[in-house]
């Protein structure tokens, strides 16, 4: 028997880039997340009602059209002041949805630089920011955002940023690992060699590699965000009304409980609950998608 | 191990610094303190005591200074609304917010690491499904929410369960689990993956070969090893707790540290909101430390290598 | 001759997956006799059965294997028809065995008395002062210095080689008669690996254990065993004496073997044996080495070979020895 075999030709198939993807998409997530988005982005014109103003005609705490008392004219009910849930609902989308991105993206953004800094720069740099990370990490980060945001005064962007700087920890420690295998890389090295300046090389080959990990990470941890920015608005120190909030409505809520008007209190608590599943199966999705080896986040 | 814990004490030290020079500079740099420190109402000459009986009349080192020594010397202030120092009021709700967060990780203990456990013992199995659908499940579930369904079910409709407030065992029923869900549900993971990884291992194998009795491998050999990244989670999911305690408290009116912050949040009581942050924060980090010393205790590879 | 200590007939080891539909024939036929003291040499490529082969004695195999046939004597009781627990009892007291990676086998957060102290506690009953004399005794028989002080230390402070004597010592503290050695100086470094042997070959020399070394190493064999057996795609492909076959080797691949070591002092060329084991679930009909073999005739690719005697206690799976005439070297 030979050893030595001719080699065959093997034939490499090039299906387009977008079938591909698209045979694997995660439908669960995506079924769930997009009617939000779409309620967050276009709640003008989908809401049948000003989420503010009491629905005219109907009464107080009006059930869901399925029981008893309820109409069609508002399908989820009305709350205590007679506004309707499900136009609150829909707003709410819009909070919960952009306040938990734009929080992911602070908190990514300032993890990743921080991450970036202490992986690439080493030395006292790394050091000292390790160990600020260690610091805040073993702060309650809630308690903290609480904190800021009664002493700052609430405001969407305020929360935006608080968030931001609650939680980019998550990202720092994880971004500096990969930073830090990145740079034993050859092609860094051959830059560094050349001359290039370090923020050039940062930009040009640390940062477009770090960014699947970043994104894997913001994808997963977004849902945490969203929570939060629910808890704060349920304290009472989240976006002020009259903007309805999902934790905001679970606040007013809770005084009713006790009458049995769970409308109320289910629906907006089940839309924290679904988006913030899709978001973890989506980032569950991404993670092994694009970057199988690591399994351990 | 000395060495070990004089490092690790250090390193709670610098901390500590961190966490009394954030609250510090957030107070200062996000506007006039005064205004803070001073009665909601205060006139203009009231602000002016406040200013000099506060100090913040000094430059920003010489105030930090005093922020520190007060805290040291155990001096967080008098509350508005309760007249009553700080510290006072912290420790007399802290007995309660423990006793909370004890009942709700001991529930998510007996309820995660077992399942974890049956998860692992019965891979891909019906159980392991289940597990993996309340795996999922609580980390998207928001706790306060799941408190609020909880009373609604068991107050409200069933009237098995009273709402709120402390009188007798009812009341931490639901507290703690709304409280412990999550953890358990981590810990479930957790559990399942580590004991997953450790029974394939080669000390597993050479246990057998001992002839040792399969429950001897099981519960000796293989949940000791499993247990050590789950005593890690532990001290990460303190953290967690206390974060999630607050809202909890709030939702089941249990008089506890949560609560507190929150009522001085509200009411606009600003000495004791900065004295219980600080408060919690120590005790969280001096926890850890604890914790990691506990850890160490259990793996030698800690003790002896670092 | 005294009765033998250990008789593996026809062993037969299967491997299911897919739900039954896919079977590896891991271990087929599979033939030896062991006795008291004596130093079996388990010899072959990797996959070709060892491991699984010693698996199927101590009875820990993986839940998708199963021995399918043949039987397993230890001192006459058939190992094969034995229940769980009873096999149990056996293993680490009258079977023991020794694992291939040091660094792996002790359990990290365990101190070495705890885990030499195991066999002896649960198996002979042993406690407090005699035990712990007893795990001394052990540790100083493989040659650990100091061993009131190491057996209150933990592996990660024990270097590779000396973590395998303890795995050796560990294997002792049950009084085995038989002690099975998979691969246990493939990861140690050359200068501990001589050290292992000779601790193990004086270790027998005190005991009388019986020892199945299972190696891919003709040295090793060589200077270790009595009598050695050559496995080849889950079959014994010729065993005997080990100077027997080490002079005139009557198989093939037994021959191929011995030709790819290198000898001192030779001038013969270096000869690589072609080609790659077979795929053990669809297995070569007739002999399962003919399509590598040199010497195939065409009777090989058709019938499967039965055992030829080629001397007292020599037997190999080939039809070429009967070609050149019965028996005889």
């Amino acid at each position: 028997m030979s050893i030595t075999t001719t080699p065959r030709v093997i034939e490499v198939h090039r299906p387009s880039q977008v079938r591909r993807w698209v045979g694997d998409l995660p439908l669960l997530p995506l079924i769930i997340l997009v009617p939000f988005i779409l309620a967050a982005v276009f709640a003008d014109f989908i809401a049948p009602y000003d989420p503010t103003e009491p629905v005219r005609g109907a009464k107080i705490f009006e059930p869901p059209f399925w029981m008893e008392g309820g109409s069609t004219a508002t399908l989820l009910g009305t709350d205590f002041q007679g506004r309707d849930s499900l136009s609150r609902l829909i707003f709410g989308a819009r909070v919960s949805l952009i306040v938990g991105l734009m929080g992911t993206v602070v908190a990514g953004g300032l993890g990743t630089a921080f991450g970036i800094l202490s992986g690439y720069l080493g030395g006292w740099v790394d050091q000292a920011i390790m160990r600020l990370t260690d610091a805040w990490l073993a702060l309650p980060a809630l308690v903290f955002a609480i904190f800021l945001a009664a002493v700052v005064g609430p405001s969407m962007w305020n929360i935006v940023i608080i968030l931001g700087l609650v939680y980019w920890t998550r990202y720092a420690r994880v971004i500096r690992g990969e930073v830090l295998s990145l740079r034993e890389r050859e092609y860094v090295q051959l830059a560094e060699i050349a001359g290039a300046s370090s923020l050039r090389v940062i930009l040009r080959h640390i940062l477009p590699n770090v960014l699947n990990t970043a994104m894997v990470l913001a994808s997963l941890t977004i849902g945490v965000v969203i929570i939060a920015e629910a808890s704060l608005s349920f304290l009472g120190v989240g976006v002020p009304p009259p903007e309805p909030a999902w934790g905001l409505m679970l606040s007013e809520a809770r005084s009713t409980l006790m009458a049995g008007k769970w409308w109320l209190t289910v629906f907006p608590g089940a839309c924290i609950l679904l988006v913030v599943l899709a978001t973890q199966l989506l980032g569950d999705w991404l993670r092994i998608r694009l970057d199988p080896q690591q399994r351990n986040l | 191990m000395r060495q070990f814990i004089i490092r690790r004490t250090c390193y709670s030290i610098i901390t500590l610094l961190i966490l009394s020079l954030t609250i510090f500079s957030v107070v200062r740099l996000t506007g006039d303190p005064v205004t803070l420190m001073a009665e909601p109402g205060a006139r203009a000459e009231d602000l002016a005591r406040v200013r000099t009986q506060w100090g913040l009349d000094h430059s920003w080192p010489v105030q930090y200074a005093h922020f520190v020594q007060n805290i040291l010397a155990g001096n967080l202030g008098i509350s508005f609304n309760y007249r009553m120092p700080v510290s006072e009021l912290y420790f007399e709700r802290l007995p309660n917010s423990l006793q909370l967060a004890l009942a709700a990780t001991l529930l998510s203990f007996l309820i995660g690491i077992p399942a974890g456990l049956l998860s692992a013992v019965r891979v891909d199995g019906a159980w392991d499904q289940a597990g993996k659908v309340v795996a999922l499940l609580g980390l998207s579930i928001p706790g306060f929410w799941l408190g609020l369904v909880l009373i609604l079910v068991f107050s409200v409709y069933l009237e098995w369960l009273p709402t709120g407030g402390k009188n007798d065992w009812r009341n931490l029923v639901m507290p703690s689990l709304a409280l412990g869900w999550y953890f358990a549900a981590s810990l479930l993971r957790l559990t399942r993956s580590s004991m997953l990884e450790v029974m394939r291992s080669e000390y597993i194998k050479l246990a057998r070969l001992k002839g040792l009795p399969g429950y001897v491998v099981i519960a000796k050999h293989g949940f000791k090893n499993a247990l050590v990244p789950v005593l890690t989670l532990a001290g990460v999911n303190l953290v967690v707790m206390v974060n999630a305690a607050v809202i909890i408290e709030v939702v089941f009116a249990w008089p506890g540290i949560g609560r507190l912050l929150f009522e001085g949040i509200f009411q606009r009581d600003f000495p004791l909101v900065q004295g219980v942050v600080v408060l919690a924060g120590i005790m969280i980090v001096f926890v850890n430390l604890l914790i990691d010393i506990l850890y160490a205790y259990i793996d030698p590879r800690i003790r002896l290598t670092r | 001759m005294s009765a033998p200590l250990l008789e593996v007939r026809g062993l037969q080891t299967h491997y299911f997956s897919f739900g039954g539909s896919r079977i590896v024939k891991a271990v087929e036929n599979v033939s030896f006799v062991l006795r008291k003291g004596e130093t079996l040499g388990l010899v072959g490529e990797s996959g070709c059965g060892k491991t699984t082969t010693c698996l199927s004695i101590v009875g820990l195999l993986p839940p998708a294997a199963r021995v399918v046939g043949g039987e397993i004597r230890l001192n006459g009781a058939d190992l094969t028809k034995k229940s769980p627990r009873e096999m149990r009892r056996i293993r680490g007291r009258a079977i023991a065995m020794i694992l291939q990676d040091p660094m792996a086998s002790l359990n990290p957060l365990f101190s070495i008395y705890t885990q030499v102290a195991e066999p002896a506690y649960y198996h002979l009953g042993m406690r407090r002062r005699p035990l712990r004399q007893r795990v001394q005794e052990l540790l100083r028989a493989v040659r650990i210095p100091s061993p009131a002080m190491r057996m209150r230390g933990y592996p990660h402070q024990m270097s590779g080689g000396m973590r395998q004597r303890i795995v050796g010592a560990i294997a002792l503290a049950g009084g085995p008669k038989l002690i099975i050695a998979d691969e246990p100086t493939t990861n140690l470094d050359v200068t501990i690996q001589a050290q292992y042997l000779d601790l193990l070959m004086d270790l027998q020399q005190e005991t009388g254990v019986a020892l199945i070394f299972v190696t891919h190493n003709l040295g090793i064999v060589a200077k270790m065993c009595d009598r050695m057996a050559v496995m080849y795609a889950g079959r014994i492909v010729e065993s005997g004496a080990v100077r027997d076959l080490f002079s005139a080797p009557k198989h093939p691949y037994t021959k191929a073997l011995l030709g790819s070591v290198a000898k001192l002092g030779s001038k013969e060329p270096l000869y690589a044996i072609p080609g790659q084991p077979p795929d053990l679930a669809r297995p070569p009909t007739g002999c399962a080495f003919h399509p590598r073999c040199a010497d195939a005739m065409p009777r090989c690719a058709t019938q499967d070979p039965e055992d030829v005697q080629c001397g007292p206690e020599w037997t190999a799976r080939c039809w070429l020895p009967q070609r050149a005439g019965r028996g005889g070297s």
